[in-house]
Formats: C-alpha cells, structure tokens, sequence
C-alpha cells in the first residue's frame, strides 16, 4: 500500500502527513488527540541522514508535546550499504534513533510501529522492533535477507532454504510468521483506524514478545530459555 | 606478559579478565542446551550456542559478565543465543550487579536463523536499554577477530562505555556485504588499509564512536572494564541533544568520499 493511501485509511483528511524524499513526517488528528508521525517510504535503504532525520523527529516530539503518540510507519530495504555512511557510524546514528524513540517510551510516549510494505534487517531494528509493539499489514513483507544472499552466505543451497521458507517460521519471510514468532504483535486488516484505536488503548510497554512467541507456537525456546537463566542457580 | 585478547576463546577472555576463579556460569555447557534450528539444517551446533553468560568478581565487584564465541558461527546470534542474553540482562534488573560486561564478538543475525535472530537482536537491544536505564553501567568490550557488525553494532552503541583495541572492529555491515552490493568501486574488501580506517578500533576511537583504545592484551581490557564500574551514563534529553548534535555536525561536514 503506497503512504497516501495508508495515511488516509488512518486518518481521513485529518493529516499533515508529507514526504520528505523518501522521509516521511507529520501529524495526524485521531480520536481528538494529535499524533506524530514519522517514517519512510520507497524502500528507503535507512542511512545515517535517515536515521537523523527520524532522530530530530522523536526529539522534537519529547520536547514540544510531552505524552503525544508516535506511530512509526516503515518501508525500507534496510541499513544503506555505503561505505561513507559506514565511515560516519551508521551503527551509531542508527543506535542513536533507537535510543530516542526508547527514551520517548519511558516518558510515556506510546510509540508503535506499522510494516506498511517491506522491512529489511538493521533499517528494521531501530524503528518498529524498538517500539512499545509493531504492527503491519497483511500484504507486508518482512524478512533478514533474500534467499539468494542468504544463500551466499551461509553456504546453504538455495533450494534448501526455499524448501525451509515454505513450512519454517524462522526462515519463511511472511509476516504471519512475525506474528507467530511473536515479533509483530498483530495484522491490521479491514478498518485501519479501528486497529490503531485498538493498538493505542491496548499495547504493553514492556517487551512481551519472547512469551508471545511462545504461546502463538512460532517460537517455542526463546521463553523458556530466559526463564531458565532467570532461575539459574 | 601480554596475552592477546584477539587470539583469546570467550571463555579464555572471561577466565583471565575477571578475579581468579570467580566466574560462575549459567546453563553452561554441561546443559547441552543447543540450537534445533542448526540441527535441521545439518549444520554443527554447539552446547552453548556460542555464548558463555554468568556471574564474576571484578577487582572484588559483583559483575555480570557475558562472552560471545567468535570461533562459533561468528558469534552470530540465533533464538538461544540471543534469549540468553536477554535473560543474563533481565537478571541484572532484579540482582543490580556494578556493571554488565558483554565481550561483545559478532558477525550480527545469524542467517541460519534469520526471523528468530533478527527478533531476539532486538529483545537483546531493549534489554539493554532497560539495564542501562537502571542506572546499571553497560560496559561493551570489542577486540575479537570477527568484530562487532550488523545487529550486535547497534547493540554496542546502546552501551554507557565502549572499549576497543586496534584489532578490534565495529560497524553495520561488512566490507564484502557493501561490496557486493555496490561494487568494488564503493568498496574494496581486500584494501586491508581501506577497511581498517573505515571501520577499524582507532579510526572508531579518533572520532569517539568508542571511548578508549586499548592494547590487544586481556589485562588492559580488563583494566577498562575495571574504570567503567559504578560510572552509569543515562540517557536523558539532554544527553540525547548532544549526541544528535555532534552527528548532524558529522553528517554535514563529512566528504563524499572520506
């Protein structure tokens, strides 16, 4: 779904929502309280100008209207492959807008994240997986890396892993799969406003998603195993 | 005489940087706790799934102390590895030791898991948000072989203090990933000098990105680790105004081709 469309099955008319580039910004009124929104769109690979530009959005959120939500709206290839931004530590700026947005949760922003079309790896981790709970639509796509790369790199066949992605949760990229992994919390289908009216009333702000793996069967250890060193002896 | 922390195991590392046999381990080996993941795809696992975690003395200080096992699938973090972490980092919260201490060595998601490590990379990320904003000092020492790329890069950035050595490395993606992305042109991954100053432990400590270089010697990271106990860093607006400050002032004054 492309940002216009997205941001009217949200909002209506209701919305200063603009893009930048490929950085999208702006606010929304919803259930008569305003909301900022920030994101990206084209699959925007997240640089460090990127990640900034987020960055001074969530700071000024904190700043100017204390308490206001944040709906983070992702699109990205992931983390931009320059060398020039790996120069400048991208790791840093990207850490950087990871660190605001956690800030803004402990301040009692309520902050969530939409998959609206695709989220690629490292652009992925400081944006919705960083927020009190992430969201996408059905016809998302959310993976680490494309199976020929993926290939590549561990050595594997390719046809190997595609045979995996088929039945495997921890390979297969579909975003029911997040969902059962517990890495996204819920699909938003059909009305879009009644979703995010439901995400807003209805987030935990603590990180459920091991146990919610867990219980939806997509990630049977990962519980378990924090439990076992919690009880450690 | 200096013992080299490059050339060092994780467990070598932990056993010579904290007290004389002080380290207490959990789910250690003896648990053959193991990825089932790796086992379907035939691939060899191990019954630590490459990271060692527990408890330590540290100059007579209770520490958490965790080490990730370059040697392991490069350190790579999958769901077991990756719920270790958060678990060693939960536990922090409830028994507030005077520091965490990740001897941090990774290559980022490990790709034999892709969706289960890409989620737990994140849990490890807010985990240690959650422990640094308890006033708990996150101390993350790189000086492996492997680095400290994708993922585990953003993990380290979350720290209150960083140590690196001139072998150490710390960036998002690697050489070869850019390259094969972009070109030889974008970068050379055989210019060793290229990617040394690109990504490399001085280059990071020059512009601040770490706050001290270390020789490649387990007792000067452990001399380090020492300095960053009881010294939290929280994150607060301001602390957060002047990291974007100094950033955009990189970002703007940075050459296209540095």
């Amino acid at each position: 779904m492309d940002w216009p469309t997205l941001a009217h099955r949200l909002f209506g008319d209701a919305h200063h929502l603009v893009a930048d580039g490929d950085f999208l910004h702006g606010h929304a009124e919803f259930d008569g309280q305003t909301i900022t929104v920030l994101g990206t769109t084209n699959h925007a690979p997240i640089g460090v100008a990127l990640a900034l530009a987020q960055a001074r959005g969530v700071l000024d959120t904190l700043r100017d209207h204390p308490g206001r939500p944040i709906l983070l709206l992702v699109d990205t290839q992931g983390q931009q492959l320059r060398r020039r931004d790996e120069w400048m530590g991208i790791n840093r700026a990207m850490a950087h807008l990871g660190c605001c947005i956690d800030l803004a949760r402990r301040r009692g922003h309520r902050v969530l994240g939409l998959v609206y079309d695709q989220a690629l790896s490292g652009g992925f981790l400081t944006s919705g997986l960083i927020a009190d709970g992430c969201f996408a639509l059905p016809e998302a796509e959310i993976r680490v890396m494309r199976l020929p790369a993926m290939a590549r790199v561990t050595k594997l066949p390719e046809a190997m892993l595609a045979a995996l992605s088929a039945s495997n949760p921890v390979f297969a990229p579909g975003v029911e799969n997040y969902v059962a992994m517990g890495g996204v919390r819920a699909l938003w289908r059909d009305d879009l406003a009644v979703c995010l009216r439901a995400a807003l009333a209805d987030t935990p702000v603590t990180d459920t998603r091991a146990v919610d793996g867990a219980a939806r069967g997509g990630r049977r250890l990962a519980a378990a195993v924090i439990e076992r060193v919690l009880n450690a002896a | 005489m200096n013992i080299s922390y490059a050339e060092c195991t994780a467990r070598e590392r932990l056993a010579r940087l904290c007290d004389t046999d002080s380290f207490h381990e959990w789910l250690p080996p003896s648990e053959r706790l193991t990825s089932p993941h790796l086992a379907q795809l035939g691939v060899p696992s191990s019954f630590d799934d490459g990271v060692v975690i527990g408890r330590a003395q540290l100059d007579g200080h209770t520490v958490f102390v965790g080490a990730q096992e370059g040697g392991f699938m490069g350190g790579g973090v999958g769901e077991v590895h990756g719920a270790k972490l958060v678990g060693w980092l939960r536990r922090a919260l409830r028994e507030r030791p005077a520091g965490v201490v990740l001897l941090a060595e990774s290559g980022g998601v490990r790709l034999h898991e892709a969706n289960a490590g890409l989620i737990a990379v994140s849990e490890v990320m807010r985990a240690v948000l959650d422990v640094r904003a308890a006033g708990i000092p996150v101390i993350v020492l790189i000086g492996g072989a492997n680095g400290c790329f994708g993922g585990m890069g953003l993990v380290a950035r979350c720290a209150d203090h960083l140590v690196i050595s001139e072998t150490g490395r710390l960036a998002m993606s690697g050489p070869e990933v850019i390259e094969a992305s972009h070109g030889v042109d974008e970068f050379d991954s055989r210019d060793r000098a290229l990617v040394w100053r690109t990504t490399g432990g001085r280059h990071r400590a020059e512009s601040g990105d770490c706050d001290r270089l270390v020789d490649d010697d387990v007792a000067a990271f452990r001399a380090a680790a020492i300095d960053s106990l009881n010294a939290s860093q929280p994150l607060t607006m301001a602390s957060l105004e002047a990291e974007h400050a100094l950033l955009a002032a990189r970002l703007a004054t940075t050459p296209l081709h540095p």
